[in-house]
């Protein structure tokens, strides 16, 4: 039957996957820093403390490795961890444990285990928290085969891929934008799933295909919005997985649009947009292509604290109108 | 300055070394100095609530005492490495408020040059490494620190403040061994202030102090009280001249407390009103001074002029800071490296 049209913020959205996932499943325990009575950094696990006490949410001490290794543990063991970094800068100090172990004990041991862990990281700039807390660092980790990597853009796809991902029996790397824990969307009550390694078609057009990540997504579509009076029609793409990656819609759209941008917000070479541009030219489409990539990334530097230059690190609105109007006006 | 104040009231003898070992006017402005910290962080609060300043900041009010302590007894070639909670630090080892404020405006004339904020602030000259945005960051660079001054011969020390918090990460048990096997000068300087963000050392740690742990590495470890002072400045007096003298690290914890919040979105649900009243209770900077009475060396109306030459000081330095430059966004990727080869 048709629900009544129900809004959350996106970190409601991940707080509601979390609470039903739990609910459903007592194997299910959250492991994190400050995720308790403080609620979490960002406030996602709010009250989930006082519903399911401290066994299942349950507040680390500041030891990002052992955690780490800890949730991997109990994946092994048959306990189905979520773990949260309060940065995913910090995944940086657990690298070990998420890409030599997580990544690959059911690989080395021949396929006898899963390790079904996920682990949220709260990504991105714009909060004016510098260079240690405000990286994008997706692109290391769908570098690792044994991971699964996705980058939810609306509050919608942040509670479907995160029950997905509770439910899947491999890691599964949550990115979680931190400018987008405020923004609202609807989101239906009830428990779903949104496929991992699917994207999804945001906007349809015929001129371009701009192909974007998380917060991206929402420039993307606004640029999309100022090009559409200008009379050019741009698709956009939210990839929504970065791992196992959805090479058939993107390949698709640039048959149809002959064009494609790609922007993303981690540091534009060895990103995302190189391998997403590797596989158009790799692919069929290649020879649909009536101009070349066009790769909008972060600047390649650390993330400055001065908010003028934060801003001009990443790509903003006006960037992709201007790139996406460059390559489109050039058309023969 | 020269020391004009009668002091023979106590028999030098008598006096504890602390009283002993620095004179009125370094005492003086030890006390200059826990002032300074205060209204510069009050400031810093107040241009963050006007919107002013942007991102995070975490406040050390209330633990002035450490932070000045540790430092009184080193020299400027003295290193020291800071945590997210830096700006005591930072101005203990005698940095300049201006440039400081600089920093938090996001300034050219910053200490960082705008790029780093309140949680990278360092001042190299005078001998501070930086603040740190990662909990337990700076504990091993301070011993890479030491290192370089034993190798470099010199009978310098390298000073490392971190938190509770902290000596749970894996960093901190890898430095500390490596401090201690290669008898490195570093005198570590917990600030335990009872929680790392919202969780208490008795739900983060199984031992009852941080300075337990140096048993692990077999240096010697010391509780202090982290509001008084002179109780800081003595264990850190004996810390330098062990690792002065070449006889390794020694690990000192101050026991004290932050009256504000872990940093601007805190809602003090994990502590009691009544706690965060008791530690006001015992603030360092009324401790001191009243040390400073008792003992002959300030006289009351000193107390008000000293606040009042903090406070100028400070009200100058937003001044300056305020009127500073905006970096050039077009230099923005400029200092990624030193040198970067042919492109
Ligand atoms: C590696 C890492 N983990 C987590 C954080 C987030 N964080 C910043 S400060 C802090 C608490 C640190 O506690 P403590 O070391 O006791 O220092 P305090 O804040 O009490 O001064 C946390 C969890 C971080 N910055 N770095
Ligand atoms: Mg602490």
């Amino acid at each position: 039957m048709n629900e009544m049209v129900r809004e959350l913020t996106y970190a409601q959205a991940v707080q509601e996957a979390l609470a039903q996932a739990m609910e459903a499943d007592e194997r299910v325990f959250l492991m994190g820093e400050d995720i308790g009575v403080y609620g979490g950094a960002f406030q996602v696990t709010g009250d989930l403390v006082h519903r399911f006490g401290e066994d299942r949410v349950m507040d680390t001490p500041i030891a990002e490795l052992g955690a780490a290794g800890v949730a991997v543990g109990a994946a092994l063991a048959g306990s189905r961890p979520v773990f949260e970094f309060q940065f995913s800068d910090f995944a940086t100090l657990a690298m070990e444990q998420i890409v030599n172990q997580a990544a690959k004990i059911r690989f080395m041991l021949g396929g006898k285990v899963s390790v079904p862990l996920v682990m949220r990281f709260p990504a991105g700039s714009g909060t004016g928290a510098a260079a240690q807390h405000s990286q994008s660092l997706e692109a290391w980790l769908a570098h690792v085969p044994g991971l699964k990597v996705v980058q939810p853009a609306t509050p919608h796809d942040a509670k479907g891929l995160l029950l997905a991902a509770i439910d899947d029996p491999d890691p599964v790397m949550v990115f979680e934008h931190k400018l987008l824990y405020k923004t609202k969307g609807e989101v239906p009550a009830e428990p779903y799933r949104v496929p991992i390694g699917k994207a999804i078609v945001r906007r349809e057009g015929n001129d371009v295909t701009i192909v974007a990540t998380a917060i991206m997504v929402h420039r993307a579509l606004e640029a999309a919005e100022t090009l559409a009076g200008e009379g050019i029609a741009a698709e956009v793409i939210d990839l929504r997985t970065l791992r196992p990656l959805d090479k058939g819609t993107v390949i698709e759209s640039v048959k149809k649009t002959s064009r494609l941008v790609c922007v993303y917000e981690g540091v534009k070479t060895l990103g995302i947009g190189a391998e997403i541009s590797a596989m158009i030219a790799e692919s069929e489409a290649f020879d649909y292509l009536d101009a070349p990539i066009v790769r909008l990334g972060g600047v390649e530097s650390p993330i400055p604290y001065n908010p003028v230059l934060e801003k001009a690190a990443v790509p903003q609105t006006p960037d992709i109108i201007a790139d996406v109007r460059n390559l489109v006006k050039g058309r023969t | 300055m020269a020391d004009t104040l009668d002091r023979s009231a106590a028999p030098a003898a008598n006096l504890r070394p602390f009283y002993q070992r620095f004179s009125a006017a370094e005492l003086k402005e030890a006390l200059r100095r826990m002032y300074l910290i205060r209204r510069f962080e009050e400031g810093a609060e107040d241009a963050y609530t006007r919107g002013l300043i942007h991102g995070t900041m975490h406040l050390s009010i209330g633990q002035e005492a450490s932070a000045v302590g540790s430092c009184m007894d080193l020299r400027k070639s003295d290193y020291i490495t800071s945590t997210h909670r830096g700006h005591g630090h930072c101005i203990a080892k005698g940095a300049d408020p201006k440039l400081m404020f600089a920093e938090f405006f996001g300034k050219e004339e910053g200490y960082c040059r705008g790029r780093g904020g309140s949680m990278h602030i360092a001042d190299v000259e005078g001998g501070n490494l930086g603040a740190n945005g990662i909990v337990a960051g700076g504990i091993p660079i301070a011993v890479g620190a030491a290192l370089a001054i034993k190798q470099q011969k010199r009978d310098d020390v390298a000073l490392c403040f971190f938190g509770d918090g902290a000596s749970n990460e894996g960093a901190f048990h890898e430095a500390l061994n490596m401090a201690a096997i290669w008898k490195l000068p570093v005198i570590f300087v917990c600030e335990n202030n009872k929680y790392g963000m919202s969780v208490s050392t008795e739900r983060s740690m199984a031992v009852a102090h941080v300075a337990d742990r140096a048993a692990s590495y077999n240096m010697p470890g010391q509780v202090v009280d982290g509001n008084r002072i002179e109780d800081v400045s003595e264990a850190v007096m004996a810390a330098t001249a062990r690792a002065r003298r070449g006889e390794g690290p020694s690990l000192i914890e101050c026991k004290t407390y932050r009256i504000r919040g872990h940093s601007k979105s805190d809602r003090n649900r994990y502590r009691t009103r009544e706690e965060i009243e008791e530690w006001q209770a015992r603030d360092p900077i009324g401790h001191f001074e009243t040390e400073l009475v008792a003992h002959g060396l300030l006289r009351d109306g000193e107390i008000a002029a000293i606040r009042a030459a903090a406070e100028g000081e400070i009200a100058e330095a937003i001044e300056f800071a305020r009127n500073g430059t905006d970096p050039d966004p077009r230099e923005g990727t400029r200092d990624v490296y030193t040198t970067l080869g042919a492109a």
